[in-house]
């Protein structure tokens, strides 16, 4: 087994080589202690969480903010737990849009481009693992859906593992291997149809939020929603083909659908 | 005017500089500036146990230094009492404890003054080699560390996640401090060391746009206050420690002035490069 491995409340789980798994669930769920403990931030009560020697981790915390009293810019930012070769550094950069920005002082960033300084120093790192606490918070919505493809290019190409948390089902959904839905302790887990369609999801996040898989689905099969709420969903993926920032061809956004 | 007292003043002053400033860098970022002052008070308790079990004086300020800071991460872990409150409490009564048996040791003569502001008479051969090897040391350990404890500085759980050893740096930093305290104690006095960590750091803020530049300038903006500081002290026949934190002070006062903005290192180039069209 390759990947971090971890029981929570009588639960174990695994994240494995080239796999993304996605831990959802509603404030408070456990998300980000299960990531802590994972990561060996907070000890367990009981059971234990290992993860497998000689691994490279990268992590992408929840919200951090900078200490402006800390002269600290990006370029040193980027090698801030490791040496990272310059053009490793500036390829991730470019990779989440910010390389234009490897000379400014990471206090002066906006709370978005703070966030792709965040995810490139992660990935620059080339990493086995990659564990992202809310890694698309403060990013606009055309760019979130681009990073969100981007986690799932570097994932095919380090062959990494990743550990992903999100409130955003609708990415998350699309982008994801297997889904755990936490809620204290697991509540349902596996691939994203399965999961979308169990009846514990529907209790937590509501009727509704099956669509969130469901509408990625229908765009596929080039069929338009009535649902109004659905409506709104694909509103937001028709913002991707608009805005196509350069990354990835726009077309690509809605089709990141779940494999199967 | 270069008497023999004075030259060792120099070295010991200029030693102590070099140390003190890439240290206070942290005590800059991580804001425990009210902590270095409780390592310090503490240092007049190891004064006083030192005299009092004929040790030596500066490894006694380093251990009393260095159990002050542990005995404060206990009790922060377990005490109801909030981390200023704790600081406090052992600041003051590690100082009034060290007056108090210093008081009670009818035998010992020593200048209380020089050991809470400073005495350049007082520093003697032996002083200069234990600055200039402990201090040595401290900047060796220090670079062994520093990208450790600098991200752990940036972020704890970052840094702790990606297998640094943050808590055992953090752990080595405090030693290090209660070693400067002891280091830098015989030339600015236990009440000053914290101002001695502290403003060449903070002047060398403002000229720096990274981690290790800040504390190169911090370290020179040291010198440069020991030297003009130790001078002034021989001029004006002024407290040696005093001296230096006020020279100190004035540095620092010249660099938030506005017209330094422009002196600034590569400021506005970078500037222009970062508006260009790419």
């Amino acid at each position: 087994m390759r990947g971090g491995r971890w029981l929570v409340r009588g639960v174990s789980l695994t994240v494995g080589e080239a796999e993304i798994v996605s831990l959802i669930g509603p404030n408070g769920s456990g998300k980000s202690t299960t990531a802590k403990m994972m990561l060996g931030l907070l000890r367990p009560d009981e059971g234990k969480a290992a993860i497998q020697s000689g691994l490279k981790l990268s992590y992408v915390p929840q919200s951090i903010s900078i200490d402006w009293t800390l002269p600290l810019s990006v370029q040193r930012f980027m090698r801030l737990t490791g040496s990272v070769s310059k053009s490793a550094a500036n390829a991730a950069m470019d990779l989440t849009g910010v390389d234009h920005l490897m000379q400014s002082e990471v206090r002066n960033l906006s709370g978005g481009e703070f966030q792709r300084v965040l995810l490139a120093r992660a990935i620059a790192r080339r990493p086995n693992l990659l564990v992202l606490d809310e890694p698309v918070q403060g990013v606009d919505f055309g760019g979130e859906i681009a990073l969100y493809e981007l986690i799932m290019r570097i994932r095919d190409e380090l062959r990494c593992g990743v550990l992903l948390i999100s409130h955003d089902l609708h990415v998350v959904m699309s982008a994801t291997d297997r889904v755990v839905c936490l809620n204290g302790h697991v509540c349902c887990s596996g691939t994203p149809t399965a999961v979308a369609e169990s009846p514990e999801y529907k209790a937590l996040f509501g009727a509704h939020a099956a669509s969130a898989l469901a509408v990625y689905q229908h765009h596929d099969d080039h069929t338009q929603p009535d649902d109004g709420r659905i409506h709104e969903d694909d509103g937001t993926v028709s913002d991707v083909r608009g805005t196509g920032d350069g990354h990835h061809s726009p077309s690509n956004a809605g089709r990141a659908v779940v494999t199967d | 005017m270069l008497d023999d007292f004075f030259v060792r003043a120099l070295l010991a002053g200029l030693g102590t500089a070099l140390v003190a400033g890439p240290l206070g860098c942290f005590i800059v970022w991580r804001r425990l500036a009210y902590f270095g002052d409780t390592l310090s008070h503490a240092a007049l308790m190891g004064v006083a146990l030192g005299l009092l079990f004929e040790a030596n004086i500066s490894l006694a300020v380093f251990a009393v230094s260095a159990a002050v800071a542990g005995a404060l991460l206990l009790l922060q872990r377990r005490a109801s009492l909030s981390g200023d409150t704790l600081l406090g409490l052992l600041a003051h009564s590690t100082l009034a404890v060290g007056l108090v048996v210093l008081a009670f040791m009818t035998w010992v003569r020593i200048d209380l003054m020089g050991f809470l502001f400073g005495d350049i008479l007082a520093v003697s051969r032996a002083d200069i080699v234990t600055i200039w090897v402990g201090g040595a040391v401290v900047l060796g350990v220090l670079a062994m560390i520093w990208n450790t404890l600098f991200a752990g500085t940036v972020n704890r759980d970052l840094a702790s996640a990606e297998g640094l050893a943050v808590d055992r740096a953090n752990i080595v930093f405090m030693l290090l401090l209660a070693a400067v305290v002891a280091i830098a104690m015989k030339i600015v006095g236990i009440l000053l060391v914290t101002a001695m960590l502290l403003i060449p750091a903070a002047t060398a803020r403002r000229f720096s746009t990274g981690p290790e530049q800040m504390a190169i300038l911090a370290a020179l903006f040291g010198v440069l206050s020991v030297v003009a500081g130790l001078f002034g002290s021989l001029q004006w026949d002024t407290p040696s420690g005093p001296s230096i934190v006020v020279a100190a002070l004035t540095f620092f006062v010249f660099s938030v002035m506005p017209f330094v903005d422009m002196l600034r290192p590569g400021r506005s180039t970078v500037r222009a490069l970062d508006g260009e069209p790419r």
